[in-house]
């Protein structure tokens, strides 16, 4: 979703217009000021938005570690039924004893968004370099539109779709012990990404300059060829980016995870099990919780973490944008 | 030879793998349809829920859409439009113009749940609280509302309405507005008689597209005003003074039941799934039929307003 381009903000700038009204002769500078004072809050207001998300969600964060040490959000000790101390790493808040290890969360949501990932960038970079560079223009009108029509299908739907029937297709064909598991979360949100990934391959590719083309079929080189050797290494910026953007949309959705993975807070390195993400976790606890209590910062913490992931994900993806650009404005 | 071979190949395995996205979708879409065409009819739309969800419609959800992406758009768009003029036009290439918009890409990257810990700990909390406590009336502003969750998926919203706005006020040929200024109008003349006409078309397509947004979300709505089920609609009568009578409006302090949440609950919490589950495809094949109308309205409106382009130059 890039905004206005860098050049068309500086051409806006250059122009400057009369400070006398032509039509009164009179200097309407009072209205014109009132006007730009007017449009200039609404432009504070939108960085006002992104800025108070980060204060508001931070502030009450911070005020966990005030109940919480914050070595427990890795593991805690216990004792177990023999009075022997277990190092447990668990997600339970609610109890005598409630455990706020985010290790659970953190393999939920990994063995959610990596598997995604994965499925997501083969076939979408396959789809994006198929718009861009095979597809005739006829056929690239009706796929683009397509592509975006399925990325403006909701992640509920998906979700049912996941949890009705997906899930019990997966576990017929993998004979799996868990109808719900990381792997139906997974194809899911492969789903939604696939649209992003897609679409900003296909932008990354086309930006390429078609010189590069016209010379590797100038020296020999089959369609095939210039894609692997030309146009995909000189585009990598803009699809290496287009893959973070994936991984961090991923990393936030939360319907398909809530929906589809059996909400089961375990560490588990496989994919066939139940899991829990850290989005699922704010969205199924976040209402049963008295505001203020140790719990609700807690979960405002995990969002907290969610937010900064995503920001540092979509930082690095502007950045290999703009080295794509710099290396591309031959 | 081995070459054309492996081109040939290379190309049929990307043609395979659009056209396995391709059916993977249509067969998604086609299992809803097919489950959910004999839910739908007319009492389905236009009747409440009864016996615990396994009869009856979802018209209370249909209405509660309606009103939440109305009372967004209101919200939204004025906020949009202006910030996307403001960073366009006033600002333009200066830090203020790069920082809006910096704002707004990060803005769009934020996942939604965060959206919906931001409107309960922002909205509900910091600000309804705030409100009750000046006017010390007790809980009013203070819990889920419908204005709430308005705001919620208004913010939501900002970054598909500035961008679009912004992409389409930037499309129009800086020699208008040029010859505006030669012609001695100044900068809000010519924004508002020159330049908006113009980018009408894309402001309609992020409208669109935002509304398209909004009935689809449900994280953000989650904890900021959506129920389950409601025994009346969000709708309260207001009294005009002077005169004896009294309107029914759109109560913002309501809490109001939406399609997306009612997906939710009734595949995830509701007492008899199974019961439900005709239900459920019904409700989801409504959502669907929603959100796929008002995206494909914005991308013929997309193409439609880029062809009128091309051909006007």
């Amino acid at each position: 979703m890039e905004g206005a381009s860098r050049e068309a903000i500086e051409a806006g700038r250059r122009l400057s217009p009369p400070t006398r009204d032509a039509r009164t002769g009179r200097r309407s500078r009072a209205g014109e000021r009132l006007i730009e004072a007017v449009l200039r809050l609404n432009g504070f207001i939108a960085i006002a938005a992104i800025a108070l998300i980060f204060i508001f969600l931070f502030k009450e964060g911070v005020q966990a570690f005030r109940t919480i040490p914050p070595s427990h959000f890795i593991h805690t000790t216990e004792l177990d039924f023999d009075d022997r101390p277990q190092v447990v790493r668990m997600w339970q808040p609610v109890g005598t004893n409630p455990k706020y290890s985010l290790i659970p969360l953190f393999c939920g949501s990994l063995l959610v968004a990596l598997p995604a990932t994965i499925l997501a960038t083969i076939f979408g970079v396959a789809c994006g370099i198929y718009l861009a560079e095979v597809a005739g223009k006829r056929t690239r009108e009706i796929i683009k539109p397509a592509i975006e029509l399925v990325a403006g299908i909701p992640s509920v739907v998906i979700g049912f779709f996941c949890l009705a029937i997906l899930a019990s297709v997966v576990q017929n064909a993998l004979h799996t012990t868990f109808r719900l598991n990381a792997l139906v979360g997974a194809l899911g949100v492969a789903f939604v990404i696939i649209p992003v990934i897609a679409t900003m391959t296909d932008d990354a590719l086309r930006a390429v300059p078609s010189h590069l083309r016209e010379g590797a079929h100038a020296l020999g080189a089959n369609r095939w060829e210039t894609i692997v050797r030309v146009v995909l290494p000189a585009g990598a910026s803009g699809v290496t980016a287009s893959i973070l953007l994936g991984m961090g949309r991923a990393l936030g959705e939360t319907m398909i995870a809530l929906m589809a993975t059996g909400n089961a807070a375990q560490v588990t390195a496989s994919p066939l099990v139940s899991v829990r993400t850290m989005t699922a976790t704010i969205a199924a606890e976040l209402g049963a919780v008295p505001q203020g209590g140790e719990q609700y910062r807690a979960l405002f913490l995990v969002g907290s973490l969610l937010l900064l992931l995503t920001f540092l994900i979509n930082l690095l993806a502007e950045i290999t944008v703009a080295r794509m650009r710099k290396r591309l404005a031959l | 030879m081995k070459r054309r071979i492996a081109e040939a190949l290379a190309v049929g395995l990307l043609r395979g793998m659009v056209l396995v996205v391709i059916v993977a979708t249509l067969l998604m879409l086609g299992s809803i349809a097919r489950h959910g065409t004999g839910v739908i009819t007319w009492e389905f739309l236009s009747q409440e829920p009864r016996e615990g969800m396994t009869q009856g419609g979802i018209f209370p959800a249909i209405f509660g859409t309606l009103c939440i992406t109305l009372l967004m758009i209101v919200m939204a768009l004025p906020l949009g439009v202006c910030a996307a003029i403001y960073m366009v036009e006033y600002a333009g290439g200066s830090l203020t113009a790069r920082v809006i918009r910096a704002s707004v890409n990060n803005l769009a990257g934020v996942p939604s749940i965060v959206f919906g810990l931001f409107g309960v700990g922002f909205f509900v909390l910091f600000i309804g609280r705030s409100l009750d406590r000046l006017r010390g009336s007790g809980l009013v502003f203070g819990q889920p509302a419908m204005l709430w969750a308005a705001a919620t998926l208004a913010v939501l919203a900002l970054p598909v309405i500035i961008v679009n706005t912004a992409e389409s006020l930037n499309s129009v040929p800086r020699s208008h507005r040029e010859a505006s200024f030669a012609l001695g109008a100044t900068r809000w003349q010519t924004v508002r008689r020159v330049v908006l006409p113009q980018a009408r078309s894309g402001i309609l397509t992020g409208s669109i597209l935002s509304i398209s947004r909004g009935a689809g979300e449900t994280a953000p709505i989650l904890f900021t005003g959506c129920a389950y089920f409601l025994p009346r609609l969000p709708v309260a009568n207001l009294a005009i003074p002077f005169t004896g009578l009294s309107i029914p409006m759109i109560n913002p302090l309501d809490q109001f039941m939406e399609l997306s949440y009612h997906i939710f609950i009734m595949a995830t919490q509701s007492t008899n799934a199974a019961d439900t589950r005709p239900l459920q495809y019904g409700t989801t094949l409504v959502l669907v039929a929603l959100t796929f109308v008002l995206n494909l309205g914005a991308i013929i409106l997309r193409l439609r307003y880029r062809k009128s382009r091309e051909s006007a130059r």
